[in-house]
């Protein structure tokens, strides 16, 4: 070991001084101040996911325990994978991410762009606009339906008095047409506000002196908007849809509470159906077949769109 | 910055921004300001149509939503004189007051879990991102990343087996169990919010504590814990709001003993049908803490909300 003066200084470091001070070596304070955590979170989450993937190849059913278990192999995810009342609740899914994430991206930016213009008392308006997304959504979502009544709701009425439609003339609620929309506006209504934040705090991380570059290079604010702003917001932005799209893929509470799925499946998410055949229908097995392929498919979507988040970062 | 900096927008565009954002937050406002004010409604004024602005302001879904009515025959009424004002208000519908509703205890529930599982996440995640931030554990981002991850996961892929093994274990509907769930789910939140919390307080504080023969652990507890503490509170909330708004698990998991109040609330029933005063009621005492929470603490939810995301 060479013994020059810096490492005789790192020697003396406090980190040496402290191991030699009576009690626990720091190696042994990290594992015990990390191991409740993990061991928490494999008890339960991966514990819980393990066990889901076994009874996913069983005919289990959780409210007959005595029933003899089977093995039925890839029965269970055969069956999902071929049925088209499935692949219509996974198409009801898609559409709800994609007009939730557009309306919810496009809104949300806009406010924060116009927050970044710092006018007097920002501060206060921000917070009112947060206030829905920290609601409980299935509270939520029970006093919206109140709100989307045909006869007495206040949406019904401030839509008919502007269009000067019959109020009782669209069910939102009850309309398959109109269904998802009514989903659609409370999502929006309760989670732009965090796609505002996030790009809020993109805008304020780009610093002053880039748009000063550009004024002396006098490139138009056009310009600037969409050589500067845009491509320095879009890693916050995606971030934003990542996490908007995870929460919204397994939307529940407010859809239960709004819709419960109706009217006939129009709005039975993924989530809803799942629930269904898990706690009301009690196939417990094929319900974890079911919740193994849309986690993986979660993950995977995750996973390939945050490999192109972090291109996006690179450039 | 300078006052002629040209980042700085222009009167005019300021004026601008501000009506359009103070437009967008009075439309957001409508459907709040609504749900408080059918909590003071009669079921008569909340049904009617038009949507009545100016009412007569009653107290009855209040009342609703605290107790349970029984219908009396007249010679009862007449014989019994009503003792209180919520005792006169149930007494105009020929109805007497049978005891308290259930929305006390589910109210009460949410508390309990909701603190205890803030606490515990608090707990955990202090240690657990106190450790990641000062000492080297091997596999560090792997492991951050599991914790990340487990937020990924669908409350229903997992609370088929959480069902069957608070089954076993005699958690299910039960205080601890609920506790333990949320905590669960919260952990991640809480250590990588807290991690990031840590790293920004200086070494060299603690490096003086233990030089000055602190052991590890008081250097922790003397030494950083006090400067970590508005991160600590802020991620609390966060906490704290997650476990009071939770629905999935809460409707999954528990039927009575420790149902909390948003699987509740939705369902006080009136005489024929959903009584919405007592709902507004409901959902207003409900929702007013966290209303309340968030204007007080604005700075801190604010800049933690968007930490996570700058972060990584």
């Amino acid at each position: 070991m060479p013994d020059t003066p810096a490492d005789r200084v790192a020697a003396a470091t406090p980190v040496r001084v402290a191991r030699k001070i009576k009690g626990l070596s720091d190696r042994a304070i990290a594992w015990i101040f990390v191991a409740p955590t993990i061991f928490l979170l494999l008890a339960i989450n991966i514990f819980p996911l393990i066990w889901t993937i076994n009874l996913s190849f069983t005919n289990f059913k959780a409210n007959s325990p005595n029933r003899e278990i089977k093995n039925v192999g890839l029965r269970n995810y055969e069956r999902i994978l071929t049925d088209s009342d499935i692949w219509l609740n996974m198409q009801a899914t898609a559409h709800f991410l994609f007009w939730t994430i557009f309306f919810q991206v496009l809104i949300g930016f806009t406010l924060a762009y116009l927050i970044n213009k710092k006018f007097k008392g920002n501060d206060l308006w921000t917070t009112i606009i947060v206030l829905p997304m920290m609601l409980s959504p299935a509270v939520v979502g029970n006093f919206w339906k109140f709100l989307y009544q045909p006869q007495i709701g206040l949406f019904n009425y401030i839509v008919a008095f502007f269009t000067g439609k019959e109020p009782s003339s669209f069910e939102m609620l009850g309309s398959v047409d109109l269904a998802p929309w009514s989903i659609v506006i409370v999502d929006t209504w309760m989670w732009t506000p965090f796609v505002m934040l996030i790009c809020l705090a993109g805008l304020r991380s780009i610093p002053d002196y880039i748009y000063e570059a550009a004024e002396v290079d006098r490139a138009s604010k056009l310009r600037q908007f969409f050589t500067i702003t845009i491509p320095m917001v879009l890693p916050f932005l995606m971030l934003a849809v990542l996490f908007r799209g995870i929460e919204n893929f397994k939307m529940f509470d407010l859809v239960v509470q709004l819709t419960g799925g109706g009217p006939g499946s129009t709005t039975e998410l993924t989530s809803i159906n799942l629930k269904r055949e898990a706690f009301e229908k009690w196939r417990t097995g094929y319900a974890s077949a079911y919740a193994i392929i849309l986690f993986v498919t979660v993950f995977g979507l995750a996973s390939i769109y945050v490999k192109a988040l972090n291109k996006v970062k690179e450039r | 910055m300078s006052s002629f900096s040209v980042t700085e927008p222009s009167k005019r565009s300021k004026w601008f921004a501000g009506t359009m954002v103070v437009i967008y937050a009075l439309v957001t406002m409508v459907p709040l300001a609504w749900i408080m004010l059918t909590g003071f409604k009669s079921p008569a004024d909340a049904i009617s149509y038009p949507p009545k602005v100016v009412f007569e302001p009653t107290l009855e879904g209040y009342v609703n939503l605290f107790t349970t009515r029984t219908r009396q025959t007249q010679e009862f009424l007449d014989a019994n004189p009503p003792q209180t004002w919520y005792e006169e208000i149930v007494r105009e519908y020929d109805m007497v007051i049978a005891g308290p509703s259930k929305f006390g205890e589910r109210f009460l529930n949410s508390v309990i879990i909701g603190f205890g599982s803030t606490f515990l996440s608090i707990f955990l995640g202090t240690l657990a991102a106190y450790a990641f931030s000062r000492f080297k554990i091997p596999l560090a981002d792997d492991l951050l990343f599991f914790i990340l991850s487990t937020r990924m996961m669908p409350p229903i892929a997992v609370a088929i087996p959480i069902f069957l093994m608070y089954r076993q274990l005699g958690l299910s509907d039960t205080h601890l169990g609920m506790i333990l769930l949320y905590t669960a789910v919260n952990i991640s939140l809480a250590v990588w919010l807290l991690k990031g919390f840590i790293d920004e307080i200086p070494r060299e504080y603690e490096e003086a504590a233990l030089i000055d023969g602190y052991t590890r652990f008081q250097a922790f507890y003397k030494v950083v814990l006090p400067q970590a503490a508005t991160g600590i509170a802020s991620t609390a909330i966060f906490c704290l709001i997650f476990a009071w708004n939770e629905y999935a698990f809460a409707v999954l998991l528990t039927s009575g003993t420790a149902q909390t109040a948003p699987p509740f609330i939705p369902t006080i029933i009136g005489v024929g049908g959903l009584d919405w005063p007592a709902v507004a009621a409901g959902a207003t005492i409900f929702l007013l803490p966290v209303m309340i929470f968030t204007i007080l603490l604005r700075k801190h939810l604010l800049r933690g909300i968007t930490f996570g995301a700058v972060r990584k």
